[in-house]
Order: C-alpha cells, then sequence, then structure tokens
C-alpha cells in the first residue's frame, strides 16, 4: 500500500510556509503528523500532488498559557498534552481527551491542531474543542484571523481553512476556577474510531449554580456538534439529576449518526445521551459534587 | 547435562520450562521472514481484485498498466489457462479454485489479474491501472438463499446446484426417537460466526526459477511445506526433486498458511515464463478479503434430557457456508473436518449430526483460526446447547455438567459419533477449576448483586477436543497419509541435529523438539538443533496446523529417539563388554545390570559410534522415524468465566477467566501456557469483537484492522491458568497436544457467562460477537417486555 | 530526493522517493529487516521504531524524507555494547514472545514507554503497549517481560548516550 507520486518540500519557516501554500493552492496538503494523512494517502483516497512538511518548524510545537489563554501551536503533539502537568491541573477535559485519542503510538506524532484541520466525524478534539470553547488562529499570506470553533468545523473533513492558509494555532480560554470537565468515549478497543463520544465541562459559581457549561457530542453526525439545548437546561441553576438528563435527552435528540460497523443509529443516538449524561456526572464529582448519578 | 532452566520434576528435559532456544534470534530483530528475502534480479507482484462479488469478466484491457513505468508483465486466468494453471485442486480434493478469475468473479476481491513490475511501488500503479469491465451478477449471499438454487453459482461443475455435499454420522432414526421422547429438550439455532485468522505476517512467495539449475525454489510463508511441493509438482508437471520448498520464520499461523493461494501460482508461473525471482506479499486487505477465513457455521442444536437432568440424545444439523470455491483444508474422508467431537465430554447414549455445504458470493476457505478441523464449532455448539438445557432444567450448570460427563472408568470411551476418546478425567478438571475460582461464592455474590439488578454471570465450557490427526486408515490430505516424521542424527562429539516434517508458527519447536529428543537420549537440548521447513532436507511431514504436530511429529521424535537409543544399547554392550541383554537404560545412562559403575553416558556412545563401532553394525548413530499414529488424541478442559455487563451500554468487563488444561504430558509448562494465553485472547476477540460481515450486495464490511477488530493488551483479560495430567495411553511421551484448546473451549465460556448475567432478564441466546449493541439491545427489548 | 538518516548511530545518505514509507527504507535501502509491515491502516505496531530517542513511531505512516535529518532506533540498535538491553532479556526469560513478529516493534514501545515513566504499573504497562498488536502471546507474558526490565533497568545506572 503505498502512496501514489507527489512533490515533497519541508520549509524551514512559517514564510516559506505560507508562500508554498500560495504557490500550489488546492494541490497541496500540509503534513503534520500525517497519522490521518499517510494512512489515506497508501490507500490513495488522498492523492495530493504536493505534501508541504511543516515538521522542521519547530517552534509551532508550544504548548503555553499566556494571559488567560491556552494556545496549542501547529505541531504540538497529543502526547505532549498527555503528560503535561499543566494541562492534568487545570484543562482535566484536554487531559481525558488527549489519553483516548488513537492509540500511545499514534499520539506521540499526531498533532491536535492537525486533528482539527482533518475534521472526521468521529474524530476527539472538535467535541472537545467545542465543549470548551475553542478558537483556531489561521494564517494566510493576507494576514492572521481568528475562528471560533464553531465556525471552523464546517462538516465531515471540510474546515474554514481556505487554500493558501494554515492553521497556527488553536486557543482555549484558561478555564476560572471551579472548571472541571470530562470526556467520554466508547471505542470497540483501542485505536477504533469512536462509537460515540461526548465532551462536558463545567464552571461553577460562587454560589454553585452553573455559571458556563459546554457539551458537545461527535460520531454523530457531519461534524461535531455543540448540544446547546443541553447546555441551557443546565445553565443558571445548581446541577441536578433532572437538568443532566434533560441534557442527555438534547443529545439524544440531536445526534443523527450514521450506522456502520459500529453500530445502528439507534444505538449510537442512545450511546450520545449516555456519554453526554457520564460526561456530565464525572464533571460534577470532580468538582466535589456528587449525587447526579 | 545443563538446562537454562533447572529440571523440578526429576526429568532430564521433559516437562522443563527451559527458555525457548530460538528467541535470541527474534529478540534481536534477526528472524528471517519472507519478506526478508532478496535475490538479485527480484521483481514484484501486485494482484488486481474485483470489486463486485459476482459479475462476469466482459474484457481485460492491459495496455493502460503495461504503460506504467516498471511495470514489465500483465497476466490474466487466459494467460495461465495457456499454461494450464487457470485452476488448481483445493486441499479437500473435490473442488478446484481459481487462480486468476476466468470468465467470472465469485467474490468481492477475488484475484483477476497480476501485474509484475521492478519495484513494489510500480507493480501497485500499475495494478491500479489495468482495465476491467464487468458485467455485475446478482450474489448470493446467505447460504440459506443459496440453498434454494435460484442463481446457479458454479457453471464450471457438473451438478448444477450450489449444494458441495451432505455429510452424516450417527444414528438418525434412534436419535430423533430420543429426542421426540425426552421428558425435556432444547433446539436452537446456533450460529458461529465467519471469522479469519489474521497472523500478523501476512501470506506471501519469493518464487525462483533458476535456469542455471533448472529449479524451483520457492520461499513460502507454509505451515506444511512438502504437502505445498507436492501440490506445486503435480499442478506444473515439474518433478518433485526440481522443487524446493524453503518456508522460513514464520509470523503466526494459525491455519491462514496452509491452503494454496493465487498469488502463489501466479508468482511462481511468472518466474518459471520470465526466468527471474517473483516475488509477492499480500497486503492486510488482501489477507482479510482473500486468504482461508474460518467457521461460518449456522448450527441447529437439539439435546434431550430426562427431567432429573441426565442427556439422551444429541441431534445436531448444519448449514455451512463454503464461499465461492471448497477450499476448506480437511482431511479427504472429512469434509466437516472432526466435526463429529460434536458430543463433546458427555457420554450421550445416542447422538446424530449432519451437514449440508453450499457455494456463496464469499471469499472461500472454512478450515482455520486454530479450529482443529471444525472442534471450534463442534465444541461451541454442544457447550452452548449444554447449558441452554441447564437453564431449562434449573439446575446449576456445573451439576448438570458432573452429572453427564463421560466417568474415567468408561476410557478409551468410543463416542456415539465413532471416535475412542484416548483418556480424561474430567470430573477432576472441574472440580479443580471450580475450586480455584471459589464458585460457590462466586453464585453467594451473584445473587446478591441479581438482588440490586446488577448484571454479573459466570460461564462454564468443559470441551473435549480431537487432535493429532492422524491414523492412516482414516486421514489423508490429497491422498497422502497423515503420519509425521523425525529424522535425528547424533554428532562424534555427543551433539545432534534433528530435523521433522513439522512447520513451527511460534509453537517453540526449535526449544520442544529437542526437549523430547534430549529426555529420550540424555543429551542437552541446548545442544540438539531443530530445523523444519525446508522440503530439501527434512523428512517428509504433512506440517503443522490442527494440533497435530505434537501427537505426531512429536511421537516420531521420541520413537525416532528411541531407535537411536537401542543401537546406542549394542554400542555400549560392545563397549562394556557384556552381553546385550545385561545392558540397560538407567538414570540416562547405559549400564550393566547391577553395576551402576559400569557404565557409560550417551556422549561416549556417540564418540564411539564414530570410533569404535560395534562390529556388524553400521558406523554412525541416526534414525528415522515416519510415525502413523493409532489414534487421534483429546485433550480437554475446563474453563470458567466471570462477567459484568453494563445494561446501559451493553459493555461486557471480563472479570476473572481461569483455564484448567488437560493435554497430558507436558513437554515445556511455559511454551504451553504461553499458548493458552494466545488462544484465549483469540477466543475472546471472537466472542466479542471479530466477524467477517459481507452486506446483502455482497459487500466485505471487514477489510481491514480497522474494521477486523484485534484486541489489545489494554482490552486483553489477564489470564489465570492451571493444569491437570491424564496422560494419553497411545502416545509415546503421553502427550496430547494443546495449541488450540483455547480457541475451542473459551467461546462458550464468553457466552455462557455473558447469557448468565442476563438471564434475570429472560435473554436465552444472542450469537456472537457479543457487541456492545448486542446486548444493549436484549437488555432493553427484556425491560419493555 | 537526498536524505541523510542516522539509524543506530550510524549515518547513511540515500536518495528516495519522496513516498517511500521509513519501514520500507529500513527494511529494504538499509537491509534492516527487524522492522516488519503487518497492515496497511496503522494498526498493528511491527513496524514501531524509535525517533531521536524520544518519540515511538509507526514506520509505515512516516516517510522516509520526514527522517531526514533525525535519528531512528530500530531493534537492530538495541543491543548495548554487544549486551542484550533489558527489555530484550525480559523478553526472552519471560517468554514474552511467540512467532516474534510484534516483537521489535513491541520492545521499542516498550523502551519509550519505560523511559516516561520507569516504574509503570501493569494498567500502564497494558496501556502504554495498546498500539502494539500481538496475536501468539495474549500479552500476559509480554507485561511480566517489561516489568522485569523496568526492575532491571532500575538497578542499573543511566544508559551511555546513542553509540
Amino acid at each position: 500500500m503505498f502512496p501514489a507520486p507527489f512533490d515533497y518540500h519541508r520549509p524551514g519557516s512559517l514564510d516559506e510556509t505560507l508562500a508554498l501554500l500560495a504557490q500550489y493552492g488546492g494541490d497541496a496538503r500540509v503534513l503534520a503528523g500525517g497519522q490521518s494523512l499517510i494512512p489515506a494517502m497508501r490507500f490513495r483516497l488522498a492523492r495530493p500532488a504536493v505534501l508541504i512538511d511543516i515538521n522542521q518548524l519547530a517552534d509551532l510545537g508550544y504548548i503555553r498559557e499566556t494571559d488567560g489563554v491556552l494556545a496549542l501551536g501547529a505541531i504540538a503533539r497529543d502526547a505532549a498534552l498527555e503528560h503535561s502537568s499543566l494541562i492534568a491541573s487545570s484543562y482535566r477535559l484536554l487531559a481525558d481527551t488527549s489519553a483516548l485519542v488513537a492509540d500511545p503510538i499514534v499520539r506521540q506524532t499526531g498533532t491536535v491542531v492537525g486533528s482539527l484541520c482533518h475534521n472526521d466525524p468521529s474524530g476527539d478534539w472538535g467535541v472537545t474543542a467545542l465543549a470548551s470553547r475553542a478558537q483556531i488562529v489561521i494564517r494566510g499570506k493576507a494576514g492572521t484571523r481568528t475562528v471560533p470553533i464553531d465556525e471552523f468545523l464546517v462538516d465531515s473533513f471540510a474546515t474554514a481553512v481556505g487554500e493558501g492558509e494554515l492553521a497556527l494555532e488553536v486557543r482555549f480560554p484558561k478555564p476560572p476556577d471551579r472548571t472541571s470537565g470530562s470526556y467520554q468515549k466508547i471505542e470497540r478497543k483501542v485505536g477504533d474510531f469512536a462509537t460515540a463520544c461526548a465532551a462536558a465541562q463545567i464552571t461553577l459559581a460562587a454560589d454553585g449554580t452553573v455559571a458556563e457549561v459546554g457539551i458537545a457530542i461527535g460520531a454523530a453526525g457531519p461534524t461535531a456538534m455543540r448540544v446547546k439545548a443541553g447546555e441551557s437546561a443546565l445553565r443558571g441553576s445548581k446541577p441536578s439529576k433532572d437538568a443532566i438528563r434533560a441534557a442527555a435527552d438534547e443529545a439524544r435528540k440531536l445526534a443523527d449518526p450514521v450506522a456502520d460497523t459500529r453500530g445502528s443509529a439507534e444505538f449510537k443516538k442512545d450511546m450520545a445521551g449516555v456519554l453526554v449524561r457520564r460526561a456530565l456526572v464525572a464533571a460534577c464529582e470532580r468538582l466535589g459534587v456528587g449525587g447526579m448519578q | 547435562m545443563s538446562t537454562t532452566t533447572e529440571s523440578t520434576n526429576g526429568k532430564h528435559a521433559m516437562g522443563v520450562s527451559m527458555k525457548r532456544k530460538e528467541d535470541p534470534r527474534f529478540i534481536r530483530g534477526g528472524g528471517k521472514y519472507l519478506d526478508d528475502f532478496t535475490l538479485p534480479g527480484m521483481v514484484w507482484l501486485s494482484l488486481v481484485h474485483s470489486p463486485y462479488p459476482h459479475a462476469k469478466i466482459v474484457k481485460i484491457d492491459k495496455t493502460p498498466a503495461l504503460a506504467v513505468p516498471g511495470v514489465l508483465a500483465v497476466l490474466t486466468g487466459e494467460d495461465l489457462a495457456a499454461h494450464n494453471l487457470a485452476w488448481i485442486p483445493t486441499f479437500h480434493g473435490y473442488d478446484k479454485q481459481m487462480v486468476l478469475a476466468v470468465g467470472k468473479v465469485l467474490y468481492q476481491y477475488q484475484e483477476v489479474a497480476g501485474v509484475i513490475a521492478t519495484s513494489r511501488e510500480a507493480a501497485q500503479d500499475g495494478a491500479e491501472m489495468v482495465d476491467v469491465e464487468y458485467e455485475p451478477l446478482d450474489p448470493v449471499v446467505s447460504p440459506f438463499d443459496s440453498r434454494e438454487d435460484k442463481i446457479i453459482l458454479r457453471d464450471d461443475r457438473e451438478n448444477k446446484t450450489n449444494h458441495i455435499y451432505h455429510w452424516e454420522v450417527g444414528k438418525q432414526d434412534e436419535t430423533n426417537a430420543a429426542l421426540a421422547a425426552s421428558e425435556v429438550s432444547i433446539k436452537e439455532r446456533i450460529v458461529f460466526q465467519r471469522c479469519h485468522p489474521a497472523p500478523l505476517e501476512p501470506c506471501g512467495i519469493l518464487a525462483d526459477m533458476s535456469p542455471a539449475t533448472g529449479r524451483l525454489t520457492l520461499y513460502l510463508t507454509s505451515q506444511a511445506p512438502h504437502a505445498h511441493r507436492t501440490v506445486v509438482s503435480l499442478v506444473t508437471g515439474i518433478p518433485e526433486d526440481k522443487i524446493r520448498v524453503i518456508s522460513p520464520d514464520l509470523g503466526g499461523g494459525f491455519g491462514n498458511k496452509v491452503p494454496v493461494y493465487p498469488g502463489y501460482v501466479v508468482a511462481a508461473a511468472a518466474s518459471v515464463v520470465i526466468g527471474v525471482p517473483v516475488k509477492w506479499v499480500e497486503t492486510r486487505t488482501e489477507n482479510l478479503t482473500c486468504t482461508g477465513f474460518a467457521r461460518d457455521y449456522h448450527m441447529d442444536v437439539e439435546i434431550g434430557a430426562t427431567k432429573e437432568g441426565r442427556v439422551t440424545a444429541l441431534k445436531v444439523s448444519t448449514v455451512a457456508d463454503h464461499g465461492a470455491f471448497d477450499a476448506a483444508a480437511d482431511p479427504t474422508k472429512y469434509p466437516a473436518g472432526l466435526f463429529g467431537i460434536v458430543t463433546g465430554s458427555y457420554d450421550f447414549p445416542t447422538a446424530f449430526t449432519q451437514l449440508d455445504a453450499y457455494f456463496t458470493n464469499k471469499a472461500p476457505g472454512g478450515v482455520a483460526y486454530r479450529c482443529s478441523f471444525r472442534v471450534t464449532e463442534a465444541s461451541f455448539a454442544i457447550e452452548r446447547g449444554m447449558e441452554l438445557l441447564a437453564r431449562k432444567l434449573n439446575m446449576d450448570p456445573s451439576e448438570f455438567r458432573l452429572k453427564n460427563f463421560v466417568k474415567k472408568e468408561q476410557f478409551p470411551y468410543p463416542s456415539p459419533l465413532g471416535f475412542v476418546y484416548d483418556s480424561g478425567d474430567y470430573h477432576m478438571t472441574l472440580r479443580k477449576a471450580l475450586d480455584i475460582v471459589g464458585y460457590d461464592d462466586l453464585r453467594k455474590e451473584q445473587a446478591e448483586k441479581r438482588k440490586r439488578g446488577e448484571l454479573m454471570g459466570i460461564g462454564i465450557s468443559t470441551f473435549t477436543e480431537a487432535v493429532g490427526a492422524g491414523p492412516s486408515k482414516h486421514f489423508d490430505i490429497m491422498g497422502i497419509k497423515m503420519f509425521d516424521s523425525a529424522e535425528i542424527r547424533v554428532h562424534p562429539t555427543g551433539s545432534a541435529i534433528l530435523r521433522a516434517g513439522t512447520k513451527s508458527q511460534g509453537q517453540g519447536h526449535e526449544t520442544t523438539w529437542a526437549q523430547i529428543a534430549a529426555e529420550e537420549l540424555g543429551l542437552d537440548p541446548q545442544n540438539i538443533m531443530v530445523e523444519e521447513g525446508d522440503t530439501d532436507t527434512a523428512p517428509y511431514g504433512l506440517g503443522t496446523y490442527a494440533s497435530r504436530s505434537t501427537p505426531v511429529a512429536g511421537g516420531a521424535i521420541a520413537l525416532a529417539a528411541r531407535k537411536i537409543r537401542e543401537k546406542a544399547r549394542k554400542i555400549a554392550a560392545h563397549l562394556l563388554e557384556a552381553p546385550l541383554d545385561d545392558v540397560e537404560w538407567e538414570n540416562y545412562k547405559f549400564q550393566v545390570r547391577g553395576q551402576p559403575e559400569n557404565a557409560l553416558t550417551m556422549q561416549q556412545i556417540a564418540f564411539a559410534a564414530y570410533t569404535n563401532p560395534a562390529p556388524d553394525s553400521e558406523p554412525g548413530l541416526e534414525a528415522t522415524f515416519y510415525y502413523d499414529p493409532p489414534n487421534l488424541t483429546f485433550p480437554y478442559g475446563a474453563y470458567i468465566a466471570v462477567v459484568d455487563v453494563d445494561r446501559e451500554t451493553g459493555a461486557v468487563s471480563v472479570r476473572r477467566f481461569l483455564a484448567i488444561d488437560d493435554c497430558g504430558t507436558v513437554i515445556n509448562p511455559m511454551v504451553v501456557e504461553g499458548q493458552i494465553h494466545g488462544g484465549l485472547t483469540e477466543g475472546f476477540a471472537i466472542a466479542f469483537m471479530q466477524e467477517i460481515k459481507y452486506d446483502e450486495q455482497g459487500n466485505n464490511l471487514n477489510t481491514n484492522f480497522t474494521d477486523y477488530l484485534v484486541p489489545t493488551s489494554l482490552e486483553s483479560p489477564k489470564w489465570e491458568t492451571s493444569s491437570t495430567c491424564t496422560p494419553s495411553p497411545h502416545h509415546p511421551i503421553g502427550a496430547k497436544g494443546v495449541g488450540e484448546s483455547p480457541n475451542v473451549g473459551s467461546p462458550a465460556a464468553f457466552v455462557n457467562a455473558v447469557m448468565d448475567a442476563l438471564a434475570p432478564l429472560g435473554v436465552t441466546h444472542i450469537d456472537m460477537p457479543l457487541t456492545r449493541e448486542k446486548i444493549w439491545q436484549a437488555c432493553r427489548q427484556s425491560t419493555t417486555a | 530526493m537526498k536524505i541523510s538518516v542516522t539509524v543506530n548511530g550510524t549515518k547513511y545518505e540515500r536518495d528516495v522517493e519522496p513516498r517511500t514509507l521509513l519501514a520500507y527504507f529500513l527494511r529494504e535501502a538499509l537491509g534492516l529487516t527487524g522492522t516488519h509491515v503487518g497492515c496497511d491502516t496503522s494498526s498493528c505496531g511491527v513496524c514501531v521504531v524509535v525517533l531521536d530517542d524520544e518519540r515511538a513511531v509507526k514506520s509505515c505512516t512516516m516517510l522516509a524524507v520526514m527522517a531526514d535529518g533525525h535519528e531512528i532506533k530500530t531493534i537492530e540498535g538495541l543491543v548495548q555494547g554487544g549486551a542484550l538491553h533489558p527489555l530484550q532479556q525480559g523478553f526472552w526469560d519471560q517468554h514474552g514472545l511467540q512467532c516474534g513478529y510484534c516483537t521489535p516493534g513491541m520492545m521499542l514501545a516498550s523502551y519509550v514507554l519505560l523511559k516516561n515513566n520507569p516504574e509503570p504499573s501493569e494498567a500502564e504497562i497494558r496501556e502504554g503497549l495498546s498500539g502494539n498488536l500481538c496475536r501468539c502471546t495474549g500479552y500476559n507474558n509480554i507485561v511480566k517481560a517489561v516489568q522485569q526490565a523496568a526492575g532491571a533497568m532500575k538497578a542499573q545506572p543511566a544508559e551511555p548516550v546513542a553509540s
């Protein structure tokens, strides 16, 4: 299983990268981790004429927190988050997710930004990015723009990155105190795409009510989706079993999965609800709010 | 005499968990697998596959492929037909299969053309460009549809029917009458789904027709190199002395490397025609879609019993889906393999089993994945059936089994379906399992959990399998009897070389065969070099599959060694100047009876064999033995699984799994334990996640490891093992073989456990694989019921 | 394209097509056949090698050109000054291999696992090796092999830098 022939460039600077992207436009694909792209090329489902390898742009591998924002550079690897004490302590939802993407080997090379740009409907990072209100920084010859994740994830394998542009960074707002989250995934085995997956992040106000909440589901439609009605069911009141169940039901309603070897649409829809409930219960438990089971 | 591990049983090498002698190369990356071999001038073969499950081939246009840089030739079925190679016989002998499709294709991914090129990439580039025009035909996917004969798939056969054969054994009328008269009975359709052995190393060949030597050398992923050599000779007309098959290190077999595949034939033919070495290594997709699948039996199981729980009769009627060609690698007289073992560990007064096999538009195969020739299917049927009957009788499943086991005193036990079981003590082994697992406490825990609505299950599987094919009276593959062989030559300085007709794919023969010989000869197993797989040097054997190696070749090794020992005794008598009758083999030495100080080691004898041979005796010290076993052997076991089911998601957690195996004499306990662990993970995969499924249009849905699932270290439970030992009375060292026991016994243990967990919900049977959705569905249906 | 890759301490300069996969470069251009190929979908891990002594990578899912200027350790580079690496000893002692096909990748994945986590629990070992399939061993003895290696490496002085 060998890719079709292609031309290969490995730029040494961001400017060089952008120039190549502008030059080749739609004929070129960016190669970061390559853990989705190279398998697609081996099956010749992807046949780019040009690959632009950005792995030499070492300064794009950052994971840094500045001014209330956690920024991950274009080649920040999944495993770097998995082993980061900053992520483990302050970004529970991201920590959970980083340990469940693909398998432990793939995670050492796969990138968060790359995964978001690939936008597989069963991917993990899109779901988590939605629940944590991420933004993507995109650079092109014309300049830099920042796109909220809701607008970034356009459709299966399609994002807001335009021809000649490069996704440079994903930003997560630093969660206020009394925030936690959970990522839940059903997979038939490690390395399988999700049968169903859900992300939840909750911020409690000083009075114990839900100040902010993000809920998203994946493998349930053309792209990951925010369960906005579920978020509304929780926002503004103290967490309760009923509110959580209501949110789970909203997830069930919203989910529109495709039947495949992982399960029927009916099963996956139900699992969307189950996982949203479990994610919310786990997030509450991590915040010291029990009894939500 | 040194061994790597100290013997603790008083024996020199038998029963010692010595470290493996083959490991030093593997741990250094020095294993030589098929794709590691290169020859000067070597070219590559890549195959073209049909996207349609059933279609006429209208036209094949080679020109776009021939235009690709590096492409040397494109071969089709027509080209092969000119050399009489378009079809080859299947192992079972009653059918043939296309090498490259001729006239029509009969399953999705069937091989249609071959492209030879100067590099792997160019061969794939070329294969992509071969332009095949098809006229799709309606596919026949279900064997039950096939049975209707509305669309006849094989117009090349004389009988225009999809029905391949009918097979039966036992007493039909008596069994039917007994079932009808039974106070309690069950009848259930039990399906063993199509799955695939999927060793990590795919199949391949490096074919080298050398004009210089006039010989065809085939480096081949082969579990049966001699059989393959003979088949190649018969099919091509090349005399066997001009063919050499070298089966190198194999990255797993599990029955996948027994059949002859189209890629082998095309590569060999290409090498003969072009005169350069041709290499073909399949992709994982090709492995899963084209090579020999396993199982696909639809079994109607009926068991009758008295209301006290004593079984009265067993009847199993099976519909077998063979795919497009009957390529099930069974011995000639056993089209359904050893399925007759379906009475299992139980003493049935009467039994009957029948089977009808059908063609469908799917890949050919059927006998693979550590099945012991269909014993996996039979064992699953009886263990599920007995479980269902125990439930209906409201009897504890362990009690029900103990009540119906063949008793120790009944061995050798003639079963109603024609086997004579050699030995066993089923009660002892099951009781040991129940004791170790703490069965009574588990049932108490279950009762408590059930009060809280928690789903916990305990599943038992007490299997008996039949292996060691087999006695020449009954067993042959394409006419060749299923003996096996060993040749042992002792060198002057007391080490030896041993060659056998078997072929390890990871089972550790380089160590275990040395241990058998070392035990018999009093030599150091570290200094007995074991070779397998080169047909130029190894004695003729039928290879390694169906757990036959230890029962058959193991016997040959022991008997060859004993021949050597008998000659050595003569040399000893000569050296000790004692009458032959007074010289004994005692404590690994030859001694004059009653005079332990008057003794010689085998090393001393070996040296003498070359320097001071006995008069009227040939110099040298070696022997060959071709062993025709008098019977099969019957390893058995008791497995217990404990599971917890999450009714909300259908997830099953295997909390514990205990496997107690009885394979008679154990050569190397560490090696046996490793075999059990591996087979249990395979059985776990089959029970919970594996299936080769075709949709209604005949599309194969499980073409890669993304959809044909192999468990990782995280899903795979931590296995607990133990053993009992009832040696085989007819085997030269009492050994029975064990490699396939875990695959034979474990699926039923898992399924019985899950069904036990779901029993309070009124669920009785779910077909494998037990996916989350199936369990979730069963749980939901019951709460709404 | 001309690339320069250091493999097991030796620098190699070769001319490769961009589409050449690292696994085949190692096996065929360099003759290091200890790295194996087992699947089409980056699922099995028999191709795992170590990049820059830091990351385990599936060499079938990496282009040889991506390794230009980098260091690769394959199974052939695990031996230390003629002596078996504790992982090799562990796999041998604990019967952590049968057919040997998954073993190189499994050992190199374990190598990186132990670098990041020198005293892993059984659960951590099973989790850390869940990117490497084995059909023969059922994983029990692989876990024991890694546990033995971890114990031996704890007792050992620090390894010399890549030789």
